[in-house]
């Protein structure tokens, strides 16, 4: 009765068979080929990401000496393993250090700061996109992107001179008011691709339930946002951490204003200080970035390219 | 990118039980555009307004010193666009930008293709792997810079000794500072841009991760069947690849070329810390800085800043045509 839909025994075990090329042919050379030179490739690409930040690890944690005399080195002797470079990096320069304390001070204000004002704004902004029809909705995301496509130094002009009068160059405070600024639209794009991603109808029983929008925004979009505003502000946290041109245009005649960026740049072209301190420095720059990105890679590369899946 | 999918919704207002709806469409209309406020009022004054103003400065005579006491109804002249069209050291850098902007893109796409293929199939390890890579492009540029120029560092740096000890260089290479080495091959002399070779390497190294990153989302979320059916058919893992993989690709892929473009032609923190703009790789950005702080002539550095925006356009509009003629969809 229904043994002739049921597959022949003789065709299931066949169908892997033929999978199983003969040697020697095209086929069997190139996927050995192939299977070799794909761990070649992993390990080499691990090498080139890899190497260059133990480089970093381990100048920072030998003496100028011991670097100069065997430069080839790519191990530190504990005969040599030091921490005073750190010690020297981190202590204000009244200690006779180079004040990355201070920096890292400042950089955490700065970013947490810039953190804090990006998502206040863009949240809200975020769901406007994904939701309300408002006059303009579609042409937001185009002049947005319209900004990226001019270099940042041509809005820097009038904003040096702009901060200058109203006597925010210098501070603290005019740089996160850019930091807001430039990751505002970033915050946006992340923020709404999850909003869209929230099924409407469970907004409509809200709504329905006799919430306002308001209310529909604040007790469950906000809620099932969560995990999607956490990435957006890891993201905005690193591009505040990270950026150097403002700082360098705005606070550069400023030392205890610096940020860990902008010093570390600053500091590494003077011929004073060794190579050995300004690689404890970049250690300080670079670590609370690395913990952030380890911590949290999973949820922070998924906000970035949802939506990539769609092609 | 995706606002075309979400205007779809809207028309459905007019159906059923139309009056109570359109006052809730009207009331989400203006609770809309004040949630959208305080992104529009940042963005305005600190993106928009100081771009237009730029543009204004590009067609004003206008000192660093003078412009304290700057207001916006200067004389407009075109002198800044002829000063800079006219000086020999844009074109040189325009033709800098452009070799960077293309070599980098290129090298940066590629790497990233290489490495979400191989490590596409899942094995052990792979997540941390995948975070490996990563590495380069989260960290701080600051510090990957000063890290890359202590390794090229002629007396000390690892990549020169090792260059000299296992590779047998006679003498070490100043990648950073050469504008142009000789490489002897057969008897011929052939001249090589070192330093800007040097930094389209960097941009290789620290962008690959961008691709890469969208590349294994997107492969992620192929489906395997069509691949599966070519092996069976007795296709090679190349052709496969070539036939199958890439195309399936292709659109994040210009998508992916599109943006590092942009942000490529704009770049100007990584040359200005890996060398300065010397030795051959003074691209526009770096030029506009020095205009703006060495010569201290803001309009010349508003003027430049305004031209290479129009040339990245030019460029955009260029490779837009060239892909909707090829059928692909951006």
């Amino acid at each position: 009765m229904s043994t002739d839909i049921v597959t022949p025994p003789s065709q299931v075990a066949a169908a892997p068979e033929q999978r199983r090329l003969p040697r020697g042919t095209r086929h069997h050379v190139q996927s050995r080929v192939f299977g070799i030179g794909r761990w070649v490739v992993i390990i080499g690409f691990l090498i080139a990401t890899l190497v260059p930040f133990y480089y970093m690890v381990l100048l920072s944690v030998k003496p100028i000496e011991a670097l100069l005399s065997d430069p080839a080195s790519m191990i530190v002797k504990p005969s040599e393993f030091t921490l005073q470079t750190y010690v020297n990096v981190l202590s204000s320069p009244a200690a006779g250090g180079q004040g990355f304390g201070r920096f890292l001070a400042n950089s955490a204000v700065v970013a947490l700061a810039s953190v804090a004002l990006a998502l206040l704004i863009g949240i809200p902004g975020a769901y406007a996109i994904a939701r309300l029809p408002f006059i303009g909705r579609r042409y937001i995301s185009g002049v947005f992107l319209a900004a990226y496509l001019f270099p940042a130094i041509l809005m820097a002009i009038p904003l040096f001179v702009g901060f200058t009068r109203v006597g925010l160059r210098g501070s603290l405070v005019g740089l996160i008011i850019v930091y807001t600024a430039q990751t505002v639209p970033v915050a946006i794009y992340m923020l709404r691709n999850y909003f869209e991603t929230v099924p409407e109808s469970i907004e409509e029983a809200g709504l329905v339930d006799g919430l306002s929008r308001m209310g529909v925004l604040r007790q469950i979009s906000l809620k099932l946002a969560m995990p999607s505003i956490m990435s957006t502000g890891l993201f905005v946290f690193m591009i505040a951490w990270n950026e150097f041109l403002f700082a360098l245009l705005f606070l550069v005649d400023r030392r205890e204003r610096w940020t860990v960026s902008l010093g570390l740049s600053q500091l590494s072209g003077s011929v004073e200080i060794p190579t050995t301190v300004l690689m404890a420095g970049s250690v300080v720059l670079t670590l609370p970035i690395i913990i952030i990105f380890f911590a949290t890679e999973r949820l922070l590369t998924g906000g970035l390219t949802a939506g990539a899946e769609k092609g | 990118m995706s606002t075309a999918v979400t205007e779809t919704k809207e028309p459905r207002t007019e159906t059923e039980s139309t009056k109570k709806r359109r006052t809730l469409t009207q009331r989400d209309a203006r609770l809309g555009l004040w949630l959208m406020s305080p992104t529009l009022l940042v963005v305005l004054a600190i993106v928009i307004f100081p771009l237009l103003w730029s543009i204004l400065l590009s067609f004003q005579r206008m000192r660093l010193i003078q412009i304290g006491r700057a207001d916006f109804f200067e004389p407009l002249t075109l002198a800044n666009y002829e000063r800079v069209l006219g000086s020999s050291q844009f074109w040189s850098s325009l033709l800098i930008t452009f070799v960077y902007t293309f070599g980098s893109v290129v090298l940066a796409i590629s790497l990233g293709v290489l490495a979400a293929m191989a490590v596409r199939q899942p094995f052990r390890g792979r997540t941390l792997v995948r975070a490996a890579y990563l590495l380069p492009y989260v960290a701080p540029v600051v510090a990957v810079t000063f890290i890359w120029r202590t390794m090229l560092n002629p007396q000390f740096g690892i990549v020169n000794v090792f260059g000299q000890k296992v590779l047998g260089w006679d003498e070490p290479i100043p990648f950073l500072s050469q504008a142009v080495g000789t490489w002897n091959v057969l008897g011929l002399e052939i001249p090589i841009p070192t330093a800007l070779l040097t930094t389209i390497a960097f941009e290789g190294w620290r962008y690959f991760p961008f691709a890469f990153l969208f590349l294994i989302a997107r492969l992620a979320a192929m489906s395997g069947e069509p691949e599966e059916a070519a092996l069976v058919d007795g296709a090679t893992p190349w052709q496969s690849f070539r036939f199958i993989v890439l195309p399936q690709l292709m659109p994040i892929i210009a998508l992916l070329a599109v943006l590092r473009t942009i942000w490529t032609f704009n770049e100007f923190d990584d040359i200005f810390l890996l060398t300065g703009g010397a030795a051959g790789t003074g691209v526009a950005s770096v030029q506009i800085y020095n205009y703006l702080t060495v010569q201290r002539n803001v309009g010349a550095a508003a003027a430049q800043s305004v031209i290479m925006a129009l040339v990245l356009v030019a460029m955009l509009s260029v490779y837009l045509l060239i892909l909707r003629r090829r059928g692909e969809r951006v």
